[in-house]
């Protein structure tokens, strides 16, 4: 089974949800919609699912025309950032639910509903309801719920958002493995760049409704096509400072030249600017060609065992994000270093000039 | 005094002790107090023990009166919570008409009960009234409408009365648990293919426990208190078909003056109210869990 989508725009009261989509998706394709909030990846879903009519376009189902078709009649499973379980029924009864209405004989819901519940260790907890589980079991009763039809779509719309940062790790690895052994198209949508390069597969990276960027999820990683592309595909955003060649000479930011080697080669002459992940900057020179970038520092915020600092430079900033706890006062002086073999090379109008060579094969 | 200073923040349960003590405490204690007691005037009363206690529970006129107030908050609660449901479930989810319907809802629970028994005598009046002068000019009945010509109608006026004053209630309530179900629910049940039944029987009823667990609680109680409405009709008749608890009980208080027998009865009454509530509250938590789809 393929999944097209020709041409959707969604537009809800004035406000455009999305702008002219254009997306195929194969069958037993695994694909992450990445984006910020209210980038339209929900709407997109929705649209998908046949929950929501897009405004104008089609979505196209193994080559038929699906797009007025009730939910009801697509083969497809969702699920939800919240936890959704019928209240009132046994997680056995749950995962058992989307097949009552398919006439499977009671012996094969039976075994499916068991294996699907083994497969998210949900065995010991068939007899309970959902309120006397803890929330990553509810999901996982959820996951059970969609996954137990086999439906030809699987939808998973963030989550793993609502729980805590163990409970997702381990369920981001299993839903890996649960993914690669289905046929089915499976679309999960998430904000953390982080979360797509795990799941692999395809990515679409979405921003205000539009597309950006479309691929394997590690090649649109290590060549994002435009520097907003590049943002949305790091956490923390992709760092800017406007740069310019002028006679076969780079300077960037507040002053700082970049000689121009390795694939910063032959840049022409003219205003671009600079991208690099706050991951490639280090508070110590690593090796002889490391550029030295001095700034402020605005703030140092300590995540987990991570420290992301905040640096004021000329007339721009950036994020350094440094392993570790170190402690940084407002306005000190600080001096970070980077490689310049880590810059992305952006036109003013935020395309791709040029990327860092990718380390392992790429396409 | 240092252990004074640790001790400060009792005084910050003083008032609510205080409010509590006169509001609840000691009004309850004079009752307890007179039920032990036969008291012929101020300042001469016999101690008597449980005697009240033995005349009232073995009292004829009094277990009739139970009788009816079971039989009629009963068949109140069997109309309101249903009813109250279904017009939750029609009432309009946003826009003008869920105001609209808000505020029309909250009509009834807004005016003192007294009046409302005065506006449904007027309403249902043989010789004036819209309903009495109505249903008799259709002749289909052999006695003419006629509150205070049968029990029967004036269980119907009364219960027309009860329905008419708290269904709103019910009905509000159950509308802000349905409200609060997240639409990803009932997008979940489109994608099972549920049909509107499940959906409401395998998540609105569910999702609304906690409202209709308050809403059959209050409407228990509250029925089970009646006294306005009867008093306002027929003041108990006729006959004694609208003698109510309440209605008796104050017949005896302050008609008869029998004050230990008076007192026995509400604490009677008091323990009675208190047991079922007990009771619908234990069912009502339990009820429905880990149940099979059919």
């Amino acid at each position: 089974m393929g999944l097209k989508i020709q041409n959707v725009t969604k537009v809800v009261g004035g406000e455009t949800h999305l702008r002219q989509i254009d997306l195929a998706f194969e069958k037993g394709s695994r694909n992450v919609l990445l984006g910020r909030t209210l980038s339209g990846k929900t709407s997109l879903l929705r649209i998908m699912a046949g929950l929501d009519r897009p405004s104008s376009g089609k979505i196209i189902i193994d080559g038929q025309d699906m797009t007025g078709v009730s939910v009801r009649k697509r083969s497809i499973a969702m699920v939800y950032q919240q936890f959704i379980n019928y209240p009132s029924l046994t997680v056995y009864n749950n995962i058992a639910s989307p097949l009552k209405i398919t006439g499977i004989p009671k012996k094969e819901v039976d075994r499916r509903v068991r294996e699907t519940a083994e497969m998210l260790h949900l065995e010991d907890m068939l007899d309970r309801i959902p309120a006397e589980l803890s929330g990553g079991q509810q999901q996982r009763t959820a996951i059970a719920r969609a996954l137990v039809k086999d439906a030809q779509l699987l939808l998973l719309d963030e989550p793993l958002v609502n729980l805590d940062y163990k409970l997702r790790e381990e369920l981001r690895v299993e839903l890996q493995e649960i993914f690669r052994k289905r046929s089915a198209i499976v679309v999960y949508t998430t904000t953390e760049p982080s979360e797509a390069l795990m799941l692999g597969g395809n990515v679409v990276v979405l921003d205000e409704g539009r597309v950006l960027q479309t691929g394997a999820t590690a090649t649109a990683y290590q060549r994002p096509e435009t520097l907003r592309a590049a943002e949305v595909f790091s956490d923390p955003p992709i760092n800017a400072l406007e740069s310019a060649v002028t006679n076969g000479r780079a300077v960037m930011g507040d002053n700082i030249p970049v000689p121009l080697t390795g694939h910063l080669t032959d840049l022409a002459d003219g205003s671009y600017r600079f991208a690099f992940r706050s991951n490639n900057l280090w508070l110590s020179s690593q090796t002889d060609g490391d550029l030295a970038i001095t700034g402020t520092v605005e703030l140092a915020e300590i995540n987990g065992s991570e420290t992301f600092i905040y640096v004021h430079h000329g007339k721009s900033a950036f994020v350094v994000q440094q392993e570790g706890v170190h402690p940084f006062a407002m306005g000190n002086e600080i001096t970070v270093f980077i490689d310049p073999k880590h810059f992305f090379v952006y036109g003013t109008a935020g395309q791709l000039v040029a990327a860092p060579p990718a380390a392992g094969p790429t396409a | 005094m240092e252990k004074w200073a640790d001790n400060k923040a009792w005084f910050l349960v003083l008032p609510v002790f205080v409010v509590v003590a006169f509001s609840a405490i000691i009004p309850l204690m004079t009752v307890v107090n007179y039920s032990l007691q036969d008291i012929f005037g101020p300042g001469n009363a016999v101690f008597v023990g449980t005697e009240w206690f033995k005349e009232m529970l073995t009292d004829t006129r009094l277990h009739d009166a139970l009788g009816r107030q079971f039989i009629f908050s009963s068949l109140v609660l069997m109309i309101e919570i249903p009813l109250g449901i279904l017009i939750a479930l029609a009432m309009p989810k946003k826009g003008w008409g869920a105001s609209a319907s808000l505020v029309t809802l909250a009509i009834p629970l807004l005016i003192p009960w007294n009046v409302i028994g005065t506006i449904w005598i007027i309403f249902t009046r043989p010789d004036i009234g819209l309903f009495g002068v109505g249903i008799n000019s259709l002749n289909l009945l052999d006695v003419p409408f006629d509150h205070t010509a049968r029990p029967s109608y004036a269980w119907v006026t009364l219960m027309a009365m009860e329905v008419w004053h708290w269904t709103p209630l019910v009905a509000l309530l159950c509308y802000a648990g349905l409200r609060a179900i997240p639409e990803a629910y009932y997008q979940a049940a489109k994608i099972d293919g549920a049909s509107s039944w499940a959906v409401f029987r395998y998540i609105q009823l569910p999702k609304m426990r906690g409202v209709l667990t308050i809403a059959i609680l209050l409407r228990w109680m509250d029925s089970f208190l009646i006294y306005a409405e009867p008093f306002a009709l027929t003041g108990g008749g006729p006959g004694n078909s609208t003698t109510f608890l309440s209605i008796y009980l104050v017949k005896l208080a302050t008609g008869q003056f029998d004050l230990g027998p008076a007192a026995a009865f509400s604490l009677i009454y008091f323990l009675i109210v208190l047991l079922f509530c007990f009771i619908f509250y234990q069912a009502l938590l339990n009820v429905g869990k880990g149940e099979k789809t059919s």
